[in-house]
């Protein structure tokens, strides 16, 4: 286990939140479309079509760029990389070679305790191939079906140096872009398909092997870990690792062998001659303007300006939805307050269900919740209760949530007991138990918290548990 | 010096089968033609740029209006085989 590994990857992102492809007006929205209604001749390629490239793609690439800390091409052009895959009606696909628009960059990502710096290689343009359906599994398919709304969709490549060792910071490395490009709010990437990882892996000293078509966030760490033991375990054996491409099957969790070294891919990239050169080196100033405060930036001034520890705003800046999210329950609560309850309340438990923001019910609802906290209507326990009933219940056809919290605090009778009603809960769960009490008296102080604990049952959980612990002493004392 | 072996890859990566005769015309061609090009290795290009384009044209540009897309039926016009609105092509690996 002592290999060092060494992990590049190459990170294809959809711009999909443009209207229409990179060289052709056909819609992006084509996600619950039939298949093969969102083309055209560009896109198809038919003889004789003529690309012309999407302004707003070339702006967002450049935005993205600059996010990424990168130089800005003066001069970018466009290149054919010749392959016959079915998924390429051309036979060729138009993408970038030398002059990528974008080069140099870096971005820091958190791994255990310190950060470190990931240089980008460059990021470039190009258009999405085809969609393929297999019969089966890639292997045993005996033909493949072809749907080309997908063709033509605008993507970008994002090509780091081999700076990354391991593949949970790969896993963050990918988290991070995801979030910054959401940031530029260029691209939405729980839309499937949104994005697609390719890797080169080796153990420091040995070949190393592509793996492409990692396509889920979670299948990024699991195909690298598969690769790396693959790797491990033939080098134990004495084997010798081959320079080759493999395949990621997501539903066996395994690489397979597509073609070793001999095969090599001999693209023969030549200049697309049906799109003219670009030069939008001046365009940066601008879209630098334009440019929306960035995660590092806005975690600084969380910090600075609610006073809220690095470990939270880090949480909480993250993702763009969560900080403003954060940021309008802050705005009408105290903002430690708000903290706690969205970064670790809040996200814990959309976690837990393995949800997004988007599928929380609104900051309202969360500030109406610690309002009813803070004011002593319901317990932390309480809240917490809201929270999942809502979480659970999720949102009707219509969008909205099914019920309100005060519907929840109400149907649940989560609203707290008033003090003598706890005072009679802890007198009869000291009648109930004698032998803790005696325990008690013998100096077991783990026995008090045993009966606390009985107290919040019989309330079921509405009783402040510092109330019903003096309220305990107490009585013991007194009888 | 391209050889007939130089040829046939050639012809592999086009997928385009060649019999013997003419991958042995195609490798003579091209010789005759790579020496043909020999005359430009004669002129200093130490300071001249590549010409990518022969146009002089740059930043053309469309704006990201979505338009009408072609029905499914002609889309699928040209081709042989189709299944449930797919174009069927043969299996991969
Ligand atoms: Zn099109």
């Amino acid at each position: 286990m002592d290999d060092e590994v060494i992990i590049g990857l190459e990170i294809h992102c959809q711009l999909n939140k443009l209207n229409s492809k990179l060289f052709c007006g056909c819609s992006t929205k084509h996600h619950e479309a039939e298949p093969n209604t969102h083309t055209c001749p560009v896109c198809l390629g038919l003889p004789g079509a003529l690309p012309v490239i999407n302004k707003k793609a070339v702006e967002y690439t450049i935005m993205v760029g600059l996010a990424l800390n990168c130089q800005i091409a003066e001069h970018t052009q466009f290149y054919r990389k010749n392959y016959y895959y079915p998924d390429l009606p051309r036979g060729f696909q138009i993408t970038q070679y030398d002059y990528p628009i974008a080069a140099d960059g870096i971005i820091t990502v958190d791994t255990d305790g310190h950060e470190r710096t990931i240089r980008i290689r460059r990021v470039h343009m190009e258009e999405d191939p085809g969609r393929l359906v297999h019969q089966g599994s890639i292997e045993t398919s005996k033909f493949v079906l072809v749907d080309y709304n997908r063709s033509g969709m605008p993507l970008i490549e994002v090509v780091t140096e081999p700076d990354l060792r391991s593949p949970k910071e790969a896993r963050r490395f990918i988290n991070k872009l995801r979030n910054i490009l959401e940031y530029l709010d260029v691209f939405d990437g729980s839309l499937p398909g949104a994005l697609r990882v390719d890797a080169n892996i080796s153990l420091r000293g040995g070949a190393r092997a592509e793996v492409k078509n990692i396509s889920s966030y979670k299948g990024v760490e699991r195909a690298l870990l598969f690769e790396i033991s693959r790797q491990q375990n033939m080098k134990r054996r004495g084997v010798k690792v081959v320079q080759e491409t493999r395949h990621y099957d997501d539903e066996r969790n395994c690489t397979i062998t597509l073609r070793s070294k001999e095969q090599a891919e001999e693209y023969r990239y030549f200049p697309e001659a049906d799109l003219v050169p670009l030069s939008v080196s001046g365009w940066q100033h601008a879209l630098k303007e334009k440019l929306p405060e960035l995660p590092d930036a806005k975690r600084e001034r969380f910090k600075g300006q609610y006073g809220i520890s690095d470990n939270h705003a880090k949480v909480l800046t993250a993702e763009i939805r969560v900080a403003n999210y954060y940021e309008y329950v802050a705005s009408k609560i105290d903002p430690l307050l708000a903290a706690t309850w969205v970064a670790d309340y809040l996200k814990g438990e959309l976690n837990y269900r393995d949800r997004d923001i988007r599928d929380a019910f609104g900051p309202d609802k969360m500030v109406y919740i610690l309002q009813q906290f803070r004011s002593g209507v319901i317990t932390d326990k309480g809240a917490v209760e809201v929270i999942r009933t809502l979480l659970d219940e999720g949102v009707s056809p219509n969008g909205e949530p099914r019920s309100e919290p005060q519907d929840v605090i109400r149907n649940k009778n989560l609203a707290r007991v008033e003090s003598d009603v706890t005072r009679t809960a802890c007198a009869e769960v000291l009648k109930e138990n004698v032998a803790a009490i005696a325990d008690f008296r013998s100096g077991k102080a783990q026995a008090l918290n045993y009966l606390v604990g009985m107290v919040m049952k019989k309330t079921r959980g509405r009783a402040d548990p510092a109330e019903v612990n003096l309220l305990l002493r107490e009585l013991l004392e007194c009888t | 010096m391209i050889t007939e072996k130089d040829v046939e890859h050639i012809g592999s990566l086009a997928c385009v089968d060649l019999t013997d005769q003419e991958t042995e015309l195609f490798a003579k061609q091209f010789n005759s033609i790579l020496e043909y090009f020999k005359e430009l290795d004669g002129v200093n290009t130490e300071n001249v740029e590549p010409t990518y384009h022969v146009i002089g044209l740059t930043n053309v540009f469309r704006e990201d209006v979505a338009d009408e897309s072609l029905p499914q039926e002609a889309a699928l016009a040209n081709t042989a085989k189709k299944e449930k609105g797919f174009i069927k092509g043969p299996r991969i690996v």
